[in-house]
């Protein structure tokens, strides 16, 4: 499977800007399907970035946050060809991984 | 309890000793918990994000209070025409930031978003969140030890929490 994570990573100088966008259906456990039963809460509860073997972002969510969420934040001390590790937890315990280099 | 003899006594003054222990630490309490509690603390707030009303999760994610701040720039729509995916983002001019959170004041539970900030990233984070009808938006940002915050109201014309 395709990885739920996809992410850009650009540096402009010291500055490196990272965009993130997650497929998840961050179900909020309160609409109800077809049938009108309760879609179960299921929803992202930890996102992390980590670069050089360092936290730079860390997000936690609940379930307020949409569905197919997206990010965007910038941090220093990178440059270009760093790798950039994105994580993700899940309340069902799911998580996925991806590494991207820093263009 | 029947016998009135040496065990029980000591027992009584054991708990007297285990209740002066107990009063120490609370009162202790204010000093140093909560400065541990908002640095580096990297378990998900599980109980900050069950909380129903605004001021309970601000509560229970920082233990104080926030004060009101121009230094802090909330951007989000005047009219989100779906709830279910509303942009907003903060910005901050703000020294020593450390984490960014934002509440939407009456969703089920206002806590919605919590963001860790360390060293060297910038304090600044869009993201899009879910609005269940006309509401508050309150993003507080934490720094030097203290909280600030700005509110800014977006009319929901279609709500994002379903039902």
């Amino acid at each position: 499977m395709a990885s739920s994570i996809r992410v850009r990573a650009t540096a402009n100088g010291d500055i490196t800007e990272v965009q993130a966008l997650i497929q998840h259906p961050m179900d909020t456990g309160f609409v109800k399907d077809a049938k009108g039963e309760l879609i179960p809460a299921h929803y992202i509860q930890q996102l992390k970035f980590e670069c050089n073997g360092k936290d730079v972002f860390v997000a936690d969510w609940g379930t307020a946050v949409s569905k197919d969420p997206y990010i965007k934040f910038s941090f220093k001390g990178a440059k270009k060809g760093d790798d950039l590790k994105v994580s993700w937890t899940d309340n069902k315990g799911a998580s996925d991984t991806t590494t991207a280099k820093i263009s | 309890m029947t016998t009135l003899t040496g065990p029980s006594a000591t027992r009584r003054l054991i708990l007297q000793g285990a209740a002066s222990v107990a009063l120490l630490g609370l009162g202790n309490l204010p000093f140093g918990a909560a400065p541990a509690r908002a640095a580096a603390n990297d378990k998900y707030p599980e109980e900050a994000f069950k909380q129903k009303s605004e001021a309970d999760a601000i509560k229970a994610l920082y233990g104080k209070t926030a004060e009101p701040s121009d230094k802090v720039k909330l951007d989000a729509p005047e009219i989100a025409e779906n709830g279910g995916v509303v942009p907003i983002s903060v910005t901050t001019t703000l020294d020593k930031v450390t984490s960014i959170s934002f509440f939407v004041a009456e969703n089920p539970n206002a806590l919605a978003a919590s963001y860790r900030i360390p060293v060297g990233t910038i304090p600044a984070v869009a993201n899009r969140l879910k609005m269940a009808k006309t509401t508050n938006v309150v993003a507080i940002v934490e720094a030097d030890g203290k909280l600030y915050s700005a509110t800014k109201e977006v009319k929901v014309t279609v709500g994002g929490c379903g039902g």
